[in-house]
């Protein structure tokens, strides 16, 4: 039953897929006939590109597709890499912030979560810190780090701290009463009963965290490396914008919806791995 | 002097209105080696509180606990607890479950000798076959096995249940008591039960502490059973002892428990032991017999 439910809306995916295409092919139609009919003037003003008649059409857009697909990772100079070249400094730089932030918050988030008065001592801090928004940090990381790339680095760290700290610290401190018994009667080792009963058993909400975190840390990333320039899928947006290319600056909305939908499947993946029915 | 003694343990807590509570006060009993105590009372008169006392999870605000000589300051492996909602690991297997125990009882052991061990115990509660399932798959009497067979499975020199088949429908708490029965008979282990089902009490204990409801509840009587063993669930009833003890405890639980407050009944500095299952003759020629013994000079049995 649930087999054919899926199928059904495989396909109404499908069509909802063509009719946007459709409507999509039929609105840039009439401006290609425009343009096609100052052809004549477009070359003599030397300016053959289709990408600046306009928004590009489906056609012109799977062109794209097609060419930065089959060569993803040509590098001519600065301004103009690959796309899998600039996705992978953007993974990079999410990945490396993400560690760091959960090296950090992980830990921290059990002490918070086993210690009421160290909950109740960093609380103030957390409150004051969390909301605000990454992109802030950005002039004092640049001043103080000196290297615009580390700096992305630092604020993809500051803004997925947040939730895997405070789902590791309610994770923790929501450990049923009856586990830690258990450990109790058993005298079993504050290190293993860590290790083997509290991250257990807070690991679904700990993952929930982290997925968050992830989510945001996509967010943050293409606005930061707009901000800060040099490399990754953010500059690559602003780079094509600045160059008109409409085309490029589409074909990297889809690329960042794709990769960061592709992120989350991998955390919910990694969710149901560690959660547990009771 | 006893395998576990009690003596003069309380409890209080700070009320809402500044003034102490106190649950329990003066509760003084003994459970010698290889005894299975039953402990009956209304709920809220402090069961949970005592048997947590014994398992070293709780601190009482007054008495101590020695068993074995020492006293009891926190939780230890020499006690096994059974809790009352199972409190198994969801995330791991029935076997890992066990071993998780096994393993911090004798952390030297090499894997086959924990997982042959483990087996051991899963056979002893009759869930061979189960040891890879988690617990959610398990039906609430085969989780409660579990949290037996983990109990068991350290070896401890005391075992602690509380009410571990109250959540149970009657037909698999009677096969659970069967096994514990079996079970308790073949290692000798010194048990320490609360529970709410008189028969399950006449079942399975020696000795029965009827307490009285709280607040300032105490251990009231020490009801020692007289049935013989081996006990069998369908032939218990048979038994002319059964039905003396039975209305003994159903009279205390109804009737007696509650008098213990008002100041309708004294309160025993040390709760009487009675033997409501042998015959009044009986009882009056013992009573003759051994004077410095206290018998059942209970309101209920006066003549
Ligand atoms: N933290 C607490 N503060 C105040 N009273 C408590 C607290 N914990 C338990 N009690 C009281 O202690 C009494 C005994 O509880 P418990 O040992 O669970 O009883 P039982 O197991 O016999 O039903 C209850 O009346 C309860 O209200
Ligand atoms: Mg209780």
């Amino acid at each position: 039953m649930s087999g054919t439910d899926s199928l059904r809306a495989a396909m109404l995916s499908l069509a909802f897929l063509l009719v946007l295409l459709g409507i999509w092919h039929v609105g840039t139609l009439p401006k290609e006939q425009a343009a096609s009919a100052n052809d004549e003037y477009a070359k003599l003003m030397g300016k053959g590109a289709v990408k600046t008649t306009g928004f590009p059409t489906p056609a012109q857009m799977g062109e794209t597709a097609r060419k930065h697909l089959t060569d993803p990772f040509y590098d001519k100079g600065p301004n103009d890499k690959g796309i899998g070249i600039q996705l992978a400094h953007s993974l990079g730089r999410v990945g490396a912030g993400f560690l760091l932030a959960a090296l950090l918050a992980i830990p921290l988030g059990f002490v918070i979560g086993m210690s009421p008065l160290v909950y109740r001592a960093l609380d103030p801090f957390i409150q004051v810190l969390k909301p605000i928004s990454p992109l802030a940090w950005m002039p004092l990381a640049l001043y103080t780090i000196k290297d615009s790339s580390v700096s992305g680095v630092f604020v993809i760290f500051i803004c997925s701290v947040w939730p895997m700290l405070i789902n590791t610290a309610f994770g923790v401190a929501a450990v049923r009463r009856d586990w830690l018994n258990v450990a109790k009667t058993l005298e079993v080792r504050p290190l293993r009963k860590a290790l083997q009963v509290i991250l257990p058993a807070a690991a679904p909400t700990i993952m929930t965290g982290m997925r968050i975190s992830m989510g945001i840390a996509w967010l943050v990333i293409v606005a930061a490396e707009m901000l800060v320039g040099g490399t990754g899928i953010g500059y690559f947006v602003w780079n094509e914008w600045n160059n008109l290319s409409l085309t490029n600056v589409i074909f990297a909305i889809l690329v960042i919806g794709l990769v960061g939908m592709l992120l989350d499947l991998m955390f919910g993946r990694l969710q149901k791995l560690v959660t547990y029915v009771e | 002097m006893a395998f576990l003694e009690i003596q003069g343990l309380a409890k209080t807590y700070r009320g809402r209105d500044g003034r102490p509570f106190t649950v329990f006060e003066d509760i003084s009993f003994a459970i010698a080696k290889g005894e299975f105590v039953c402990i009956i009372g209304h709920s809220g008169c402090g069961k949970t509180t005592i048997l947590n006392v014994l398992a070293g999870l709780d601190e009482a605000s007054a008495g101590v606990v020695v068993m074995d000589n020492r006293e009891v300051a926190g939780p230890s492996l020499d006690r096994g607890v059974v809790f009352q909602g199972h409190a198994l690991m969801p995330w791991l297997t029935v076997m890992k479950n066990i071993a998780f125990a096994v393993k911090s009882r004798w952390p030297d052991w090499n894997r086959t000798q924990v997982t042959l061990h483990c087996q051991k115990y899963i056979g002893l509660v009759g869930l061979t076959g189960s040891e890879h399932n988690k617990p959610c798959e398990l039906s609430g009497g085969m989780k409660q096995r579990v949290g037996i067979a983990r109990a068991f499975a350290i070896q401890p020199k005391m075992l602690l249940l509380d009410e571990p088949f109250g959540a149970l429908d009657a037909l698999t708490r009677g096969n659970i008591q069967d096994e514990l029965l079996t079970i308790c008979a073949a290692t000798r282990q010194t048990v320490f039960m609360i529970t709410h089902d008189v028969d399950e009490s006449i079942l399975l204990a020696d000795k029965i502490l009827l307490m009285s409801n709280g607040p300032g509840a105490v251990i009231a009587e020490v009801v020692e059973n007289t049935l013989p063993r081996p006990r069998d669930r369908h032939s218990i009833h048979h038994d002319p002892q059964y039905y003396r003890i039975r209305n003994h405890l159903v009279d205390f639980l109804v009737n007696r428990s509650k008098l213990y407050q008002t100041g309708e009944l004294p309160r025993p500095a040390a709760p009487q032991v009675v033997r409501p299952g042998v015959e009044p003759a009986a009882r009056n020629a013992e009573q003759r017999g051994s004077a410095g013994r206290a018998v059942a000079n209970i309101v209920h049995f006066r003549h």
